[in-house]
């Protein structure tokens, strides 16, 4: 990748988002299930003799089920999404430890992002006038810097800003070299991780001597309206609002009903592309999510229609269904236009501080 | 609040170490549960922002910085609000920045060390999602005046957009607000250059602020609250109206710029405003006015300004004020005969009543001697006139000579003593320190004293004031003596000294006893009277001591040896990070951190343990007013630096050789640079050891690399000079006051010395985290023995230290002949770092040890005998 192309790619991202709402693709846990994978599916011909279980590794098929990953890509492209996630969620090596496979975090990086370039290039070709582009995602990892695992150690931390910042830029790297137009902070619900994933990003990119569109997407964990580290969405955007998102938006835990109200307070203060991908409702008792297609299309349209958002999809849930029927209930709504505000101090504690 | 404020961001400053002794005490105790509690209630008052700063030499200061904010970030109701990180340490900003979620302000950067590291740490700011304030501070320094302020922000400015595309809006700058009303002629118009600094910045900086520290502003009138809280008020109407928006501040205590009074609002806003050259001093002249019970007190209880001319000198005697002494003074000369007169009647009567309630114990010392400062200041008024009539001398109660004794030169207690006669109508002369006999015997002659007191504080005075006791009976005198100082006793005083000399020697435990033994030995009935009682008790404690049987049994030097304490070193001894001398200077803003103040009361008879004697129902409010008294000394001589602390110390490999310790050059343990010569207890032990402090090095026949440390410390260059600018102008309770001081400062050395060389240079208790208290506790592992204390109490040893630390080169403290450390505030000692070393008293030592030691020293037994005097079994 140069600096050349990446303009060129910026180019037609932001003439895409200024014609249209971008559609982002849905669920990748929830369509792996459907295939119902068993331990062998998931260690494949690479892992046959590893030390320890690996079912449940989604982000390990990128390398032992490549195949699986780009289908799905391909059925998420097929129903109109425009921008692709990878298949990283859990991909750092924070988070891999859980399978002791930190050692492996760069290669599922690299792979998966090669998978997303695959498939969304064959489909560019196929539809030149809908270009497809790919998210190089960094998920939240399963540690937490802002919060103690120990409630009686209330100082106590499991992971340090530092061990953050150098995982993400692993990542960030492979998922850049695998071929990522963009790179997606994803379901942030610690803010802190997600400032030690933007300073590792903003490292990589003076390192590599360019700089690709950082989409930030946060989690608002309950009817609180706050992340679960405890800042509301106003000031949680002002925490990242130093990155200069391409888009800045709220994905996961809530459906659409009730994540609406905090899509409309993002939508009011930033001052960039607004991304919603919420989950197709929440979990029954079986952990299914039983929201279809066009209830969540429908309310995804009224957001659209009430000039809330630029960027949607789903998350938890949604299938390749729900992403039709969202694409075509959005592409013909303008998208929500960025507004632009006096230069003022944005500050935040928990809460937002303007002065 | 009125309208301009409602703009206007005030900054917690409360959980700022540097700024708030109680915030500082408690991170330092690690009492991070109450330290948060100041956090929560600065919010709670309304701080809209909390500056958290852990710069403090005792702390581990990015640790801290850590601690706290991860703690902070579990409370809610604390960091709803955004946090400023401030530290002069980048590490710590950067360590804290990795600690916050929210978008923080960091506090501060500048182009103080050019322009690179500058551009690097905005960009890195840039990269955290900061903002950050900007000081106007460059590659020459800190902006003073208006043009300099506005260059380095504007020049600051464009860095920062153009070189970094830091968001202008995220740049607060801090143009330096520095302290009005000092006194120095080039700081009157600080104020207004920061106001019109603001004025410009605002103006062609677009989107940045301005903040300041606004406790600064005020710094001179520390101690006064509400002028404080009035110049605060000032400075921020006028600062905010040209464009000042943030400020760190207590939120807590502004004062309404309306609620001011009148008079008070005025002479600050001259100030502020520099609107004339006489502003400082009108200001001044208010301020205690303002000073006390807060707002309340600008109406203060003037009342006692309505009696007649007498009660008033009696109400400025007693309660130390000299605001009217000399006004009243001036009246009273006017009504009477003779300028003399006034003295002799209204001043005296006023001492009088001073005298009564200090001997019934309704006034404190520090009180008497700032009674004995109003009438120095009254009778200096009335001199000249009574000069002018020739009216020959007054008539005083008597005169009397004090001296500290030769060879020595502590003289704290002879100068409160000497304050406390002179408030009773006694003339003193006093010769000073470290005064030889045949002066003190020649002034004796001279002036036609009525008596001499001789103080001392170290051992060896003892001896000197035997000496002249027998001078004096020599030479046919028949004046009593007094003694008096801390090693001296009735016991030394009846045995050693009494039988010495025919007439009355009385031994005076303290300054309060002075006026009434003075009063009884001047008076020729009542001082056969007294001579006879005096005597008879001296002959009952010689009977007592006579009688007195050592406690435990003498043993032999052999015997002693043979059961000398056995340290365990199964673990090695550490490795001094560093060998060899190194001096230190260590400003006294930190050295004030680690003062005990208990001893600092008892100098002043206020007995109590620190901080309790503060709310002690009998001495509290005494206390409490000399503990802030001794405060605005420490302010003062910090602020002008006419106080200044050096030391110097040195870590030596070092072996034991029976009692000796043999220091050597160099780790290779050839060449010896000294031996230092210890002295062993010699009684017999139930279970515990014969303690020598060599016991606690390794024996050199073990092959263990063993050390020892020595240091040499002082809190009093300037001391006498500092002191006697106070006694010249004939305030004796500052004369006094500068010395206790120092004395506290010194000490504090020792103890912050003997903490890094744990710490840092020796290294053996390198995690170590104890809080003050705990210090002055001696919790921590290892000692520090000074030569002429119980452990090692010869005096002599002290030579050995300067010669190791080249001490006086270092440092300037000198020793006299009697081994007594110059300046008279000083610490000398030993470090010991073995776990199980401890402090212990040598005692009575027999004369084999005796020989021995004079063996060592290579001293005649007569020699021996003299320097080890006080340990010698009679």
């Amino acid at each position: 990748m140069t600096k050349l192309s990446v303009n060129h790619t910026l180019d037609k991202l932001t003439a895409a988002a200024k014609a249209r709402i971008l559609v982002l693709d849905g669920a990748m846990g929830t369509m792996i299930q459907q295939y119902k994978l068993e331990e062998s599916d998931y260690r494949g011909e690479a892992f046959a003799e590893w030390h320890c279980d690996l079912k449940g590794n989604n982000d390990l098929l990128a390398i032992t089920q490549p195949k699986i990953i780009y289908d799905i890509h391909c059925g998420y492209l097929e129903a109109g999404a425009d921008i692709l996630e990878t298949n990283t969620f859990n991909a750092t090596t924070i988070a891999m430890a859980d399978y002791d496979m930190e050692a492996q975090s760069r290669d599922i990086n690299l792979a998966a992002a090669k998978l997303a370039r695959q498939a969304a290039d064959e489909f560019t070709a196929k539809t030149p006038d809908k270009p497809r582009f790919v998210a190089g995602v960094l998920g939240p990892t399963n540690r937490t810097a802002s919060i103690s695992p120990d409630v009686n150690d209330p100082g106590k931390r499991n992971v340090t800003f530092d061990e953050l910042v150098e995982a993400y830029a692993e990542s960030t790297e492979a998922l850049i070299e695998g071929g990522a137009d963009l790179i997606m902070l994803e379901t942030i619900f610690d803010t802190l991780n997600a400032k030690a994933a933007a300073y590792a990003v903003d490292l990589v990119f003076e390192k590599l001597g360019f700089k690709l569109p950082v989409m930030v997407s946060g989690t608002i964990t309950d009817a609180s309206g706050r992340t679960l580290s405890g800042q509301t969405s106003e000031a949680f955007y002002y925490s990242m609002r130093h990155v200069a998102p391409f888009s800045f938006g709220l994905n996961c835990a809530l459906g659409p009903d009730l994540l609406r109200q905090y899509v409309e307070e993002v939508s009011v203060v930033s001052e960039c592309l607004v991304s919603a991908h919420p989950n197709a409702g929440l979990p029954n008792e079986f952990g299914e999510y039983d929201l279809e297609g066009p209830e969540m299309a429908a309310h995804i349209k009224e957001w659209a229609e009430s000039g809330l958002v630029n960027i949607v999809g789903g998350c938890c849930g949604s299938t390749p269904d729900h992403i039709r029927d969202i694409s075509n209930a959005v592409a013909s709504i303008a998208p929500r236009k960025v507004p632009s505000f006096e230069p003022k101090m944005r500050l935040s504690g928990l809460e937002p501080f303007v002065h | 609040m009125s309208a301009e404020f409602s703009n206007f961001i005030n900054i917690g400053e409360r959980t700022n170490v540097t700024g708030s002794a109680r915030f500082k005490r408690l991170i330092l105790e690690g009492d991070y549960e109450t330290a948060l509690d100041v956090a929560r209630q600065q919010v709670e008052n309304g701080a809209q922002i909390i500056d958290i700063n852990m710069d403090e030499a005792m702390l581990d200061s990015k640790q801290a910085m850590i601690t706290f904010l991860n703690l902070i970030a579990s409370e809610p109701d604390i960091s709803r609000v955004p946090i400023m990180i401030d530290s002069s340490k980048w590490e710590v900003i950067e360590a804290g920045l990795k600690c916050v979620q929210g978008k923080a302000i960091v506090n501060s950067i500048s182009l103080k060390e050019g322009k690179e590291i500058f551009l690097n740490q905005a960009r890195l700011i840039k990269r955290f999602g900061a903002a950050t304030v900007v000081m106007a501070f460059d590659e020459t320094g800190q902006a003073d005046t208006q043009a300099r302020k506005v260059e380095i922000c504007q020049r600051s400015y464009k860095l920062l957009t153009e070189e970094v595309g830091f968001p202008p809006e995220d740049i607060i700058f801090d143009p330096n607000i520095f302290a009005v009303a000092t006194g120095i002629e080039e700081h009157d118009n600080y104020a207004v250059d920061f106001i019109e600094a603001t004025r410009e910045i605002r103006k062609t900086c677009p989107y940045s602020h301005i903040s300041g520290g606004l406790s600064n502003i005020s710094f001179s009138f520390r101690g006064n609250n509400p002028v404080r809280e009035a110049m605060h008020s000032v400075f921020l109407f006028h600062a905010i109206r040209a464009g000042m928006d943030m400020a760190i501040v207590n939120a807590g205590q502004l004062e309404v710029y309306d609620e001011i009074p009148k008079e008070l609002r005025d002479a600050v806003e001259d100030v502020i405003l520099n609107r004339h050259s006489d502003a400082t001093e009108n200001l001044l002249e208010i301020a205690p006015n303002y000073q006390g019970g807060g707002k309340a007190a600008a109406k203060e209880d003037l009342s006692w300004r309505e009696q007649p001319v007498n009660k008033r000198l009696e109400h400025g005697l007693v309660k130390g004020i000299t605001d009217y002494i000399v006004e009243d003074t001036e009246e009273a000369r006017l009504q009477a005969e003779k300028p003399l007169h006034v003295i002799e009647g209204p001043l005296m009567d006023g001492m009088n009543v001073v005298g009564d309630l200090f001997g019934e114990g309704k006034m404190f010392l520090p009180q008497v001697v700032k009674s004995a400062r109003v009438m120095k200041k009254a009778v200096a008024h009335l001199q000249p006139f009574i000069e002018a009539e020739k009216s020959g001398d007054t008539k005083s109660n008597g005169k009397i000579l004090l001296a500290t004794v030769k060879g020595d030169v502590h003289d704290i207690g002879k100068n409160i003593v000497g304050v406390v006669l002179q408030c009773n109508n006694f003339e003193v002369i006093d010769l000073g320190v470290m005064v030889p006999a045949a002066t003190i015997l020649q002034v004796a002659k001279d002036e036609n004293v009525d008596m001499i007191g001789l103080s001392g504080l170290i051992t060896p005075s003892l001896d000197e004031m035997v000496h002249v006791a027998k001078e004096m009976e020599r030479q046919g005198f028949d004046l009593p003596l007094l003694i008096g100082g801390a090693t001296t006793s009735k016991a030394h005083t009846a045995v050693k000294i009494e039988q010495n000399y025919h007439a009355p020697v009385v031994y005076v435990p303290n300054a309060s006893r002075a006026v009434g033994v003075c009063q009884r030995l001047l008076n020729k009935a009542s001082r056969d009277v007294y001579a006879k009682e005096l005597s008879a008790e001296y002959d009952k404690v010689r009977e007592q001591h006579a009688r007195k049987k050592p406690r435990s049994k003498p043993i032999t030097l052999e015997e002693a040896r043979a059961n000398s304490f056995k340290p365990d070193f199964s673990t090695l001894p550490t490795v001094p990070n560093t060998l060899g001398v190194q001096a230190v200077s260590v400003p006294l803003s930190v050295l004030r951190d680690y003062i005990d103040w208990t001893p600092f009361f008892l100098t002043w008879s206020l007995a109590g343990k620190y901080p309790r004697i503060l709310n002690d129902e009998v001495v509290g409010e005494q206390a409490q007013s000399l503990f802030e008294d001794a405060n605005a000394m420490l302010d003062k001589v910090i602020e002008d630096a006419s106080l200044q602390a050096k030391g110097v110390f040195g870590l030596f490999p070092a072996n034991r050789v029976d009692d000796d310790l043999e220091i050597y050059e160099s780790e290779a343990r050839e060449k010896v640079v000294g031996i230092a010569h210890h002295l062993r207890q010699q009684t017999l032990k139930q279970g515990f050891a014969n303690y020598c402090l060599a016991d606690f090095v390794a024996e050199k026949s073990s092959g263990i690399s063993d050390y020892v440390g020595a240091f040499a410390v002082t809190g009093g260059i300037g001391e006498d000079d500092l002191a006697d600018s106070f006694t010249n102008a004939g305030d004796d309770y500052n004369g006094i006051m500068v010395k206790a001081v120092a004395d506290r400062l010194a000490e504090a050395f020792a103890e912050y010395l003997h903490e890094q060389v744990r710490k840092i240079h020796w290294g053996y208790a390198q995690n170590e985290a104890f809080s003050n208290d705990d210090l002055i506790r001696e919790k921590y592992q290892g000692i520090r023995p000074a030569p002429g204390y119980a452990a090692c109490p010869e005096h002599t040893e002290k030579q050995l230290i300067w010669d190791l630390l080249d001490a006086e080169a270092h440092t300037g403290m000198k020793l006299t002949e009697s081994y007594a450390m110059w300046p008279g505030a000083s610490v000398s000692g030993w470090y010991f770092s073995h776990p199980q070393s401890r402090y212990f008293a040598v005692a009575k030592i027999q004369s084999d040890q005796v020989e021995s030691y004079a063996q060592r020293k290579g001293w005649t037994l007569e020699e021996a005998e003299r320097w080890l005097g006080p340990n010698l079994s009679d």
